[in-house]
């Protein structure tokens, strides 16, 4: 049932509950349920309300309906088994997640990613982080009856999934982050698609820009709606473009820098109010300003050294194969595979561009584990019950910038294979948390833009 | 351990000398260990005092060291440390990490803070015994605890002494168990709840 039709049958039942008595008409509040599923929820979430009349008095927030025991299943399997996990946590901007888990536990082995491989990460978080606002903004605008947004926007997003699905192989399970690296390099003429599908996202901006942004029925829903004091967010713990809405400049990339944040020139949008319309015109220039990152990026990216091996002596996977059969394997140590396009990591050279130099830490390129004996032991030690990525005992909290703020990765480890602990700060938490405070006090139907612009993803809220 | 500088720790040790336990800085997180009974005093001094200025608790979690170092499960046990750092480069530096509390304290609560004005981080841990597993509540200092600590209620059945609505966020209310727990098989199944029809 829409909201609208809940509003009348509200309404109606206030009337019933009228006594008719002459003198003292009694006034009760009513309650509402709005969810658990309900479609204009972005999830499973449930919303309880106390009405009087259509004003808010109060809410309840109920949720953990996708609670699927991430960081329990954490626990149970080795560090590079949780990047799958990470992926369903923000299925919207996947490879934030995947690159927070991997910096997290670099961190605690004292690893860095290569420059190369930062590059690539930045280039990917930045591409997630407008596919998710494109998805936050299409939804939002699309419930208060801008389905032509949405549409735009999604067809948008559409063309950055494949920009996202050339580079990982899946658009949306993209399990691309490894510990010390990521799974595969860039592909080729990848800049220049980049560019070409930036510039086509950039014209939907403008048209989604010219549909919203003067809209009078949406400045109407949106503007002095679903506010909150900047002390208030503060205080419980919001960060992200909901944070920047109230005009606090805080964004984890430029306030302590990972990856290569600290070589780009981008700006940190902050609205004033604090409302939807504040945070929706933040998302908007955020596109903006990840467009201009993703274009330094691919300008600056170093190409790195191709051939690393001393004596540059490279050498088909096949021949080393046949050679491996007849028993002549006294060089391999020395020699390293071509890229074999059937097997994963096909621009096999740049294998070692985009991981770093540790052994212990970085998967083997998969033509090394099936081509030669070093690749195979390399690979057993990682992945073997008993052997894998061993961290010292010791903690760590690395935080990155999420599309919808800060998502913090704080893993402990007790010197084995697996993780100890692993807790994830998703950002969408903490606002949930303030959800009903920003209802408080707006009508009824101001919870549809409002909860909109919390971009609630179920993933990373239950976990 | 006293070799790497511990700005807030030491300007909480010097106030606060019976509350705080011990700190260390490991891999450049500032950790200070707690007394719990300090909690609240150390926290408001966090959060009010201008050289420290935590407008902000970004996480609270909890940490069950039950198994901690024999948690191998299937694996075989390799008793050896880890043997990473002799390979690391650059080579890490003698940082040191320890609990600082023995094994009785099986649980640990571990709050997050981050100061928006001055741009720093601090990790504060508040060990707890099984017996006693209750803190006090911070919901009071910052808002964004009542719902951390309902989740760690939920997860790990750490008391909240003092919060307002104490009860399971993510798990449903008959759930048996706190499910973050190490003794909580993770392959333990319980009966679907939910309304009959």
């Amino acid at each position: 049932m829409s909201i609208q039709a809940e509003l009348l049958h509200a309404k109606r039942d206030s009337t019933l509950i009228t006594h008719h008595s002459s003198l003292a008409t009694e006034k009760r509040h009513m309650f509402l349920n709005v969810g658990p599923s309900h479609p204009a929820m972005h999830g499973i979430v449930q919303i309880i309300t106390e009405l009087d009349g259509e004003r808010v008095v109060s809410a309840e927030v109920e949720i953990g309906y996708l609670h699927r025991g991430f960081e329990k299943m954490c626990e149970t399997g080795p560090y590079n088994n949780a990047m799958p996990y990470a992926d369903r946590l923000n299925y919207v901007s996947p490879l934030i997640n995947n690159f927070g888990f991997c910096l997290a536990v670099e961190r605690l082995l004292g690893i860095e990613a290569t420059e190369r491989c930062q590059y690539i990460r930045v280039i990917m978080s930045e591409i997630s982080r407008i596919t998710d606002h494109l998805t936050c903004i299409g939804a939002s605008a699309m419930e208060l009856g801008a389905f032509t947004v949405f549409l735009y926007m999604i067809k948008a997003r559409e063309w950055l999934w494949e920009l996202v699905e050339a580079v990982t192989g899946a658009r949306l399970t993209i399990s691309y982050g490894r510990v010390g690296g990521v799974k595969a390099d860039l592909p080729e003429g990848f800049a220049e698609r980049t560019k070409k599908i930036l510039e086509e996202v950039r014209k939907v901006l403008i048209e989604c820009d010219q549909l919203l942004t003067r809209n009078r029925i949406f400045i109407d829903r949106m503007q002095g709606t679903g506010v909150i004091a900047p002390k208030e967010a503060i205080s419980f713990g919001i960060t992200g473009p909901f944070l920047r809405a109230c005009g606090v400049n805080y964004d984890v990339r430029k306030a302590q820098p990972y990856f290569v944040y600290d070589r780009m020139r981008f700006d940190v949008p902050t609205a004033e109010h604090g409302d939807n319309y504040g945070r929706y015109l933040v998302r908007m220039e955020e596109m903006e300003q990840s467009m201009r990152i993703v274009e330094q990026a691919l300008a600056t990216i170093p190409q790195g050294p191709i051939v690393v091996d001393a004596e540059g002596r490279v050498m088909p996977a096949a021949m080393m194969v046949d050679l491996a059969k007849a028993g002549a394997t006294r060089d391999f140590k020395t020699v390293q595979t071509v890229p074999d396009p059937t097997l994963e990591g096909a621009t096999k050279r740049l294998h070692t561009v985009i991981n770093a130099p540790e052994k212990r830490a970085v998967l083997p390129p998969k033509e090394d584990t099936y081509g030669n004996i070093e690749g195979l032991m390399h690979h057993f030690k990682l992945v073997m019950i008993g052997h894998g990525i061993r961290p010292p005992p010791g903690e760590v909290y690395a935080a990155v910038e999420g599309a919808n703020g800060e998502l913090g990765f704080y893993v402990v480890s007790d010197g084995s294979d697996r993780p100890y602990r692993v807790r994830v700060r998703p950002p969408c938490f903490t606002i949930m948390g303030a959800l009903s405070h920003m209802l408080v006090g707006d009508m009824l139907a101001d919870m549809v833009p409002t909860f909109g612009s919390v971009n609630m993803i179920g993933g990373e809220l239950d976990r | 351990m006293a070799t790497e500088p511990l700005p807030f720790a030491e300007t909480v040790r010097d106030r606060f000398p019976q509350w705080v336990i011990g700190a260390h800085c490991y891999r450049g997180d500032e950790t200070m260990i707690l007394k719990r009974e300090g909690l609240l005093e150390v926290c408001r001094f966090l959060r009010d005092d201008p050289g420290m200025a935590f407008e902000c608790l970004m996480d609270l979690t909890c940490v069950d060291y039950l198994h901690f170092g024999s948690s191998l499960g299937s694996a075989p046990l390799m008793k050896t440390p880890s043997p990473l750092p002799y390979f690391m480069r650059p080579k890490p530096t003698t940082e040191t990490w320890g609990r600082m509390v023995g094994e009785d304290h099986r649980f640990e609560v571990v709050y997050h803070f981050y100061s928006l004005s001055r741009n720093h981080r601090l990790r504060l841990k508040v060990p707890l015994t099984e017996a006693e597993a209750t803190v006090d509540s911070v919901t009071g200092l910052w808002q964004s605890a009542n719902w951390f600590e309902r989740e760690v209620w939920d997860m790990f059945g750490i008391r909240f002494r003092g919060h307002p609505n104490l009860k399971r966020i993510l798990m449903y209310e008959p759930f048996d168990g706190y499910p973050l727990r190490k003794d909580y098989p993770v392959n333990r199944r319980q009966p679907l709840v939910g309304p009959v029809n």
